[in-house]
């Protein structure tokens, strides 16, 4: 008895340590196995997770280069950066963005505009991970902002440059403005292969110089490579490369001529283009009514945005570039010079002018009623003899005027360093050809020769071609490309890399025919059409007038200025250059539904001249010269 | 005179079992140390801790196990009133109920459970030692049972299985035969649809989580890619002590608690590692020698159930933190910051240094 129950004692001893053994085995293998995932995630997988952890702390945060500025000819800075406060949300790290401005706005002031400029932003920027609700904060809304941090996760006070144009609406077509990237510069930056240099950058230039230089004005993007913590916060620095600033450009621009001719302007619409002939360089570009670039630079408001897109002024047009005009009777010294150097004409043949043209059952009328009597070629530029054209264009034919047109640069980009230059139309019977579709308007018609040689017509061409053409009448030929920058200076290392004329073709004409030319474009404003406008000036000039149509008067019709709609009066256009013998400008100057060229043009262009050669300032705006010429 | 009080005092102590607890509470503050950022404080709190358990074990072991089995029904029905009076009027924090507003201080009745379960169990089994039969399992399974599940309304799945293992163990050293086990198994796999179904949605979409972390990165797989990019970039000899990157620069959640231990891998890596795994299979190897040649009934089944207790905390904790089990909240033993776990574990190595103490008392 007592042994079996010992013995069941013992009995249960070993079935208990038995299941202890098993136990312990069980343990045993479980701490194997664990063991096992352990060396796996720890030598196996190192490398992997080694990776990831480092990818975890480590952080490559750009560093966004200094935008380079613009300065003028004469080192006034036209493009700037200063710093400032901007307030930021983050729309990913913000859950109800409304709410979170409506309560920013009880701290700091927020506008409707901003509202508006932001939902647009964040609508055109999808992907943005950081948007300007408020911008230019000053110093008191930065502490207040600081003060209540706290209550806005996702919301931050970030110091940017911004990009400033000190002198607004000054040059604005010619500097055009830097703009939020959108979408589609997103595009552009990844098909070209700059997605890298654009991380951190917010903006990109939309138009005018700062389009056409980004890639100078931009900069290179440095980075930096922060160690941060799980909540994103930088903790320390641990390796930074260096942002190398965009480049400086200096323009051809002479900031002071474009303000005197912006001045000129005054609220007439119009366009000037000045060029150093001996370089091509342009000395002003300007396009009338302007806008205010830093209105952009923040992304403009809806507001502004509709006054400026919605104006029938048109501000955004750059007319200079875009614009595209009939020449008029600026056309004529170039017809002129077409027929010498074909042979078709002497200087001396004179013809004997009635005052009309009578061309296939058609009478082409002559400005001056009765005629200008006896007109030789002098006579035909001085007095702006429209009868003297109609022959002429008649007898080279539209082909010949169409070739040479050509040579000076007509119809053609001139391959200026801006955007968006448009070719103007030089008519042939090729272009007709391409122009119509059915085959009766395809025909050329020599009565349309007749309406081209007087610059009406077809014709149709920027301010920037006249330019350039008087440019070259002015260079015996030589045709510059026609620049706005000067030089591209390194900012570290102040070098300047100066962009050298280039000079696109050499016509060659004949000497005699262009001083004839010359000394007849010098007439205009001695004794003819730009007489009164040139009196008294101190340098010897060439000009020429012009008056170009905007609506086809009906056969017979004499065009009367009071009774035509104000948008559907003639433009004024005057050409020039001086001083006569060594060439230092030469300019086109187009004033849309002004009248005559020699009243609202010629002024401008005396101005112009007077500024850059005498270094004179207009007082204010020119008035029409009423009792100005009405030859044109 | 001062050597003999300094003997009443080290007597009941185990050496080898302090040693190795000694060992682990030692890389534990070292580890909470980097956890919390070189926070001192906190380390001292932890030390404050240390010593309360300490104390709580030494007083424990003087108390040799006929006594305890004496408080094994009057603790278990405390502790089953007290989580009934949760379920009734327990505060509610982090969504789940389980405290109990006690006037001057909070408690978790549940951890109360951890160690009355097997105290209860091994007391029923040794009741019934002589006429031990299928019935007897029967109503240590409902002993089991309605804690259990009362803890796991809570909802408090971790402990809920912690307390449940803990039974489980002393039934299965009770002797419960091979074949029900087997059953029992088969039918717990069978059943894991409803188990699913019972479940809460944070609860499954941990589980879910474990099988596929990368499908919610910053919600609850967050915890699990982080634990497991720092055991996984610790490497073999790990960052250094102090050194950890997922830790200092608060990658980790949970450093100082639950998490711990991908601390202690990023910081000191797989050799590390072995280390820690050598010390609890060494304290676990212990203490199943002490089960088992623990002089009762009562005695051994408390004392392998505490033990393999231990082990299961060590092991979902591990096991949770390099990604292989769900995200509960167990603590790892002796490591984590917390005095209420500290407590309860220094409990059960009390009670085994008794056990151990009183190995010969019956057999003469």
């Amino acid at each position: 008895m007592r042994t079996a129950e010992l013995r069941n004692t013992e009995r249960e001893l070993y079935h208990f340590q038995t299941r202890i053994g098993v136990a312990g085995t069980l343990v045993f293998a479980a701490f194997f196995a664990l063991l096992m995932r352990i060396a796996y995630l720890q030598v196996v997988q190192y490398e992997y997770y080694h990776t990831k952890a480092e990818g975890n702390r480590i952080s490559v945060v750009p560093i966004t280069p200094n935008r380079g500025n613009i300065i003028d000819r004469n080192g006034t800075v036209l493009a700037r950066n200063y710093s400032a406060y901007t307030l930021e949300i983050s729309p990913a790290k913000v859950g109800d963005v409304e709410a979170t401005i409506d309560e920013l706005a009880t701290v700091i002031d927020i506008r409707a505009s901003d509202r508006t400029r932001f939902r647009r932003q964040a609508f055109e920027e999808k992907g943005a991970d950081s948007l300007p609700i408020r911008t230019r904060l000053n110093d008191e809304e930065v502490a207040r902002f600081a003060a209540n941090r706290y209550r806005f996760p996702g919301v931050d006070i970030k110091a940017r440059l911004f990009r400033q144009y000190p002198y607004g609406e000054s040059a604005s077509h010619v500097l055009g403005y830097i703009g939020r990237i959108s979408d589609r510069d997103l595009e552009r930056i990844e098909a070209d292969q700059l997605s890298a240099n654009y991380k951190g950058t917010d903006h990109i230039g939309k138009t005018g110089i700062e389009q056409a230089y980004e890639r100078e004005l931009h900069g290179t993007t440095g980075s930096e490579q922060v160690e941060v913590d799980a909540a994103g916060r930088g903790v320390r620095s641990l390796a930074r490369a260096a942002p190398t600033s965009g480049n400086n450009l200096a323009l051809t621009l002479d900031l002071g001529l474009q303000q005197a001719v912006e001045q000129a302007f005054g609220d007439r619409r119009g366009a000037l283009v000045a060029i150093e002939p001996s370089t091509g360089g342009v000395l002003a570009l300007v396009s009338r009514p302007g806008y205010d670039p830093n209105l952009f630079v923040d992304g403009i408001d809806p507001t502004s945005w509709d006054a400026l897109n919605t104006s029938a002024d048109r501000p955004l047009n750059n007319r200079a570039l875009t614009g595209v005009y009939p020449p008029g009777s600026t056309f004529k010294p170039f017809m002129a010079l077409a027929a010498l150097e074909s042979g078709k004409r002497t200087p001396q043949h004179a013809i004997s002018d009635p005052g009309y043209f009578d061309f296939g059952g058609r009478r082409f009328r002559d400005d001056k009623v009765g005629g200008h009597g006896m007109v030789d070629m002098y006579k035909s530029i001085v007095v702006s003899c429209d009868t003297y054209y109609y022959m002429l264009g008649n007898d080279l034919g539209i082909d010949t005027i169409s070739a040479f047109m050509r040579r000076v640069g007509f119809g053609s980009r001139s391959g200026i360093d801006l955007e968006g230059e448009s070719p103007g139309i030089l008519p042939s019977t090729e272009w007709k050809m391409k122009r119509f579709r059915k085959p009766e308007q395809q025909k050329w018609y020599a009565g349309e020769t007749i309406s081209v040689s007087i610059g009406q017509g077809y014709n149709a061409y920027t301010p920037l071609q006249l330019a350039q053409a008087m440019a070259t009448l002015a260079n015996d030929g030589v045709v510059y490309r026609p620049r706005l920058v000067r030089y591209i200076q390194n900012v570290n290392t102040g070098e300047r890399r100066f962009i050298e004329p280039e000079v696109v073709s050499a016509v060659p004409f004949k000497r005699e025919n262009i001083e004839f030319i010359k000394r007849a474009l010098a007439g205009v404003n001695i004794e003819g059409t730009g007489a009164r406008a040139f009196a008294g000036a101190g340098y010897t000039s060439a000009g020429k007038t012009g008056t170009a149509q905007v609506i086809a008067l009906k056969a017979n019709e004499k065009y009367v200025e009071s009774r035509v709609a104000e948008r559907h009066r003639d433009h004024a256009l005057f050409i020039a250059f001086a001083p006569l013998d060594s060439p230092k400008i030469a300019l086109a100057v187009l004033v849309e539904n002004s009248g005559f060229g020699a009243r609202a043009a010629a002024p401008i262009a005396r101005i112009a001249l007077d500024y850059y050669l005498l270094g004179k300032r207009p007082k204010k705006a020119v008035e029409d010269d009423e009792k100005g010429a009405t030859g044109d | 005179m001062i050597e003999r009080a300094l003997r009443r005092i080290i007597n009941p102590i185990d050496p080898t079992l302090m040693w190795l607890a000694l060992a682990l509470l030692g890389l534990g503050l070292l580890t909470l140390y980097s956890a919390t950022n070189e926070n001192p404080s906190r380390v001292f709190a932890q030390f404050g801790n240390i010593c309360v358990a300490v104390l709580l074990m030494w007083i424990i072991s003087q108390i040799p196990p006929q006594t305890l089995m004496r408080f094994a029904p009057p603790v278990y029905i405390l502790g089953l009133l007290l989580l009934i009076a949760v379920a009734l009027f327990g505060d509610v924090r982090n969504g789940a109920r389980r405290w109990l507003n006690m006037g001057l201080t909070s408690i978790q009745p549940s951890e109360i459970m951890k160690i009355a379960m097997p105290l209860m169990l091994a007391w029923y089994f040794q009741k019934r030692e002589a006429v031990l039969g299928l019935a007897d399992y029967a109503v240590a399974a409902v002993l089991l049972a309605v804690p259990t599940a009362l803890i796991a309304r809570q909802p408090d799945l971790g402990t809920a299985v912690l307390v449940a293992a803990a039974g489980c163990y002393v039934i299965y050293l009770a002797g419960l035969s091979w074949k029900i086990i087997a059953g029992i198994i088969i039918a717990g796999l069978a059943s894991l649809p409803l188990v699913w179904s019972v479940l809460h949605d944070y609860q499954r979409k941990r589980i879910l989580t474990l099988i596929d972390p990368s499908g919610d990165p910053l919600g609850s797989g967050y915890h699990i890619i982080q634990s497991t990019i720092a055991v996984g970039s610790g490497g073999i000899t790990g960052k250094g002590w102090l050194n950890g990157t997922q830790t200092h620069l608060e990658f980790i959640p949970e450093r100082a608690t639950d998490f711990i231990f991908a601390v202690f891998s990023e910081e000191f890596g797989l050799i590390g590692n072995l280390l820690l795994t050598m010390l609890y299979l060494s304290l676990i190897a212990r203490g199943l020698m002490i089960a088992a040649n623990a002089p009762t009934f009562f005695a051994r089944l408390l004392a392998g159930s505490i033990v393999l207790s231990f082990f299961t905390y060590a092991f979902v904790n591990m096991g949770m933190v390099s990604g292989i089990l769900p995200v509960v909240g167990v603590p790892l033993p002796m490591v984590s910051y917390g005095g209420t776990a500290l407590v309860t574990l220094f409990l059960g190595i009390g009670i085994l240094m008794s056990i151990h103490r009183n190995r010969k008392l019956v057999q003469t």
